[in-house]
């Protein structure tokens, strides 16, 4: 058993709804609206127009920026329109809209390359840019610039099979049917990054899982090991996984390649598999739709850009109580208010609340129990940073750390008193970089005053 | 499906929130102080139960009336006004007049706790703090019924009264407390004392179930019994360490104090390091009292006196930085490494 982090929380998984269910095809959907922006860093330029024809894997939004990934059709049909579209982030964001000819017609382009296994780890990197991967996990960072920022600092590469977000088993469902993908997808990154293991982590509710790829290691003498984790939440947050896997702690404001890590999903590491050995870039993904609202829970293989609504519609719709619809798990997902919003690269679960999972009060107290310290796997101490933000106090919730969180809800999810302490702490963490903001904005603007009265 | 039709919530993560809220907490420490008042009520009768109710309505009385009378919501659903109530007819003597009772829920409630802004802002034990201040009435609330009788409702004057156990220890009358009580009765709670501290069996036992529920975390009551084991064992009077500690870990308040009152989360510290200097500090000054202090119990002015350091401790008890590794630690680690 691997080391352990502080802190998390233990919630109700709630997998069982899904995770003996097999991954199905979603009927394929009329229309698809892909937006330009489905990972961090800059947004991609659109680089087709109304009225053209696209094929599945055809690239449709060109990378604009070394942190950017490239955008693919996840059908084939006819370009009916190039707009700003509502996006899972809740903002109309520039979309190219394909009409569905439900003729699949895969694009020429997307072959793979004569000989995979002799490619260098710049041809990869290179595949594995333009196939358009990004963390699939949620953080949807592009997986290039993570190999590449990370190539000669990384002595230990870790693929995130740890699934810690209750209802959600995407991942667990494409280790089950899928774990030759994987392992593919593991001797890559072993060789990409010149190591002789690659951990798998595995978190200790998926054991089938867990016990599948041991296998297929065993088989394939693939340069893997799976380390089979403590189900506790948050287990797959890239600092604590770090952690459990290593014992090493990622410096604040650092990055895993910090301390010598890297960290890919699982199903990433599947689309590195089927980019370099099959040319597929990334057009679909698994989604879990469940959770009380939903009449048929499943797991779903969509295209990118299917709207949520047929998501919901393919599990025979939601209760009509349902107050409340998720992209992604319950504790770090979004809200979504319109169901026309489609599906990312790293949309994961797709959740439909109908029953008392949110528990909020009209009046919420602190109690200082300190339930949030014992829980925070960051080491903060959010009863205080939520009185320092609640007072305007913002040097001293920076004295406090309020930088490192790293959003995770674990507090919130604990505390007794009701406290949107989470919620607190994002506004509090955007008022300081603001401040920062001005201050630096203010920095520059004298020196360029001193700059001028000099020339004068 | 319309999908419009729905009243969907748009909200910032996380969406699900754990089941135990503060009444669900609170409910478990009035579950866990229930054997105790069993035991009273089997040592002093129904008086013990009563005294309970009244106590426990009264202080709920008081935290509504308080909150609609400042026109503030309405706390007395979550069950900590009941607890305050449970709790200082715990530390009474079970012959204690109810208009004092009344007196003290008054003191603990709008005092103590409302006048500082409510719940989680009172820097004193609610309980402990009235219980301070009924001893204005020393002799009502120096007045032990024996163990084992039955107190009227109305009117204590023709109880059988007797020292306690504290009392005797005090005087240095180990003997004599040993011939009237033997260690069996003080663990069992067959002795005289204040309604809810004589039992240290089921006081235990609620204490266990609050660590079983993770309700209370171990370090206060460990640290607090731990330092008054450990104190009465290195100065024992008489030449007895064991059997001196022992009549002093089960004679008192001591186990009510540290599974039930010094373990408060209003007035304990936040971090766990914290509240492990918290329970020891409880433990010096309860011994230090004890000792040589003129008062017989000390287990109520050393929380009242520790939660005054509370600020202090909190605010020097960090956490280790995420990410940051001591020097001496990470020099630590390369030697271990070469």
């Amino acid at each position: 058993m691997a080391q352990a982090f502080f802190g998390g929380i233990h919630p109700n998984d709630m997998k069982a709804a899904t995770n003996k269910k097999p991954i199905e095809k979603l009927p394929p959907p009329a229309q698809v609206v892909i937006p330009m922006s489905l990972h961090i860093g800059a947004p991609c330029k659109p680089c087709v127009a109304k009225g053209d024809l696209v094929t599945v894997g055809q690239q449709v939004g060109e990378a604009t920026a070394f942190v950017s990934a490239p955008i693919h059709a996840s059908v084939s049909g006819k370009v009916v329109a190039v707009e700003p579209r509502i996006h899972f982030n809740g903002v109309p964001v520039m979309s190219v809209v394909i009409e569905n000819d439900f003729n699949d017609t895969p694009c020429p382009e997307a072959v793979p390359p004569e000989d995979p296994d002799s490619l260098t780890v710049e041809q990869l990197t290179d595949l594995i840019r333009k196939a358009g991967i990004v963390g699939m996990g949620g953080a949807t960072f592009p997986a290039s610039v993570k190999i590449s920022s990370g190539i000669g600092k990384v002595d230990t590469v870790i693929v995130n099979a740890a699934e810690c977000e209750p209802y959600i088993t995407s991942d667990h469902r494409y280790m089950l049917e899928y774990p030759e993908e994987i392992i593919g997808g593991v001797k890559l990154l072993a060789k990409i990054f010149g190591v002789d293991k690659v951990h798998i982590a595995v978190e200790a509710n998926k054991q089938n899982a867990a016990e599948l790829l041991r296998l297929k290691v065993q088989e394939e003498q693939a340069p893997a090991v799976v380390d089979v984790l403590h189900t506790r939440y948050p287990q797959g947050a890239e600092k604590q996984l770090c952690q459990s896997i290593t014992g090493r702690q990622v410096p604040p404001g650092g990055l895993p390649a910090a301390i010598g890590c890297a960290v890919f999903n699982v199903v990433t590491t599947a689309a590195i598999y089927r980019a370099v050995y099959l040319g597929k870039p990334v057009t679909h993904r698994v989604v879990t739709v469940s959770g009380s609202g939903v009449n048929n829970p499943k797991n779903l293989l969509c295209p990118i850009g299917t709207p949520i609504r047929e998501l919901l519609d393919a599990c025979d719709g939601v209760k009509k109580e349902t107050f409340k619809i998720l992209m992604g798990g319950p504790m770090m997902g979004h809200a979504q208010y319109d169901m026309e919003a489609p599906i990312g690269k790293g949309t994961n679960a797709i959740l439909a609340f109908a029953a008392d999972e949110e528990r909020t009060e009209e009046y919420p107290a602190c109690i200082r129990c300190g339930k949030c310290i014992s829980v925070c796997p960051m080491h903060l101490q959010p009863v205080f940073m939520y009185q320092y933000e609640r007072a305007g106090k913002l040097e001293e919730l920076e004295k406090a750390n309020v930088l490192d969180c790293i959003e995770c809800g674990a507090c919130t999810y604990i505390c007794p008193g009701r406290l949107h302490l989470v919620q607190t702490f994002r506004a509090g963490k955007q008022k300081i970089n603001n401040a920062r903001a001005a201050a630096k904005a203010a920095a520059e603007a004298a020196a360029k005053a001193a700059a001028e009265k000099k020339e004068a | 499906m319309d999908y419009r039709d729905l009243n969907l919530t748009g909200s910032s993560s996380p969406h699900i929130r754990s089941k135990d809220g503060t009444a669900h907490l609170m409910g478990e420490v009035m579950l866990a102080l229930l054997p105790a008042l069993a035991f009273g009520v089997f040592n002093f009768g129904l008086k013990a139960l009563v005294n309970a109710a009244v106590s426990v309505v009264a202080c709920c009385a008081f935290e509504w009336l308080y909150r609609k009378a400042m026109k503030k919501n309405n706390t007395v659903g979550d069950l900590s006004a009941a607890v305050t109530g449970m709790l200082i007819a715990f530390v009474c003597p079970v012959t204690i007049p109810y208009w004092i009772l009344v007196i003290g829920d008054f003191f603990a409630i709008v005092v103590v706790k409302q006048l500082f802004g409510g719940i989680g802002k009172n820097f004193l034990n609610p309980a402990l703090a009235a219980r301070a201040f009924m001893l204005s009435w020393a002799g009502a609330m120096t007045t032990w019924a024996v163990p084992r009788t039955s107190v009227p409702l109305w009117g204590a004057a023709d109880v059988a009264t007797g020292a306690t156990p504290m009392y005797m220890l005090h005087e240095n009358n180990l003997a004599g407390l040993m011939e009237q009580y033997s260690l069996k009765d003080m663990f069992i709670g067959l002795i005289g004392g204040s309604m809810g501290e004589v039992s240290a069996l089921c006081l235990i036992l609620g204490g266990l179930f609050l660590l079983y529920r993770k309700v209370i975390t171990w370090c206060i009551p460990v640290s607090y019994i731990g330092t008054v084991a450990v104190l009465t064992f290195l100065f024992p009077r008489g030449n007895d360490p064991v059997t001196w500690m022992l009549y002093n870990l089960l004679g008192g308040g001591l186990m009510l104090g540290a599974f039930f009152m010094a373990t408060d989360y209003v007035t304990s510290p936040v971090s766990k390091r914290g509240q492990a200097i918290f329970g020891v500090g409880c433990g010096l000054i309860t011994v230090f009292i004890r000792y040589f202090g003129s008062y017989s119990e000390g287990v109520c002015y050393a929380i009242l006196l520790m939660n005054l350091t509370v600020w202090l401790i909190d605010r020097n008890i960090k956490p280790a930085r995420f990410g940051v590794v001591k020097a001496g630690k990470s020099k630590e680690k390369e030697a271990a490494a070469k």
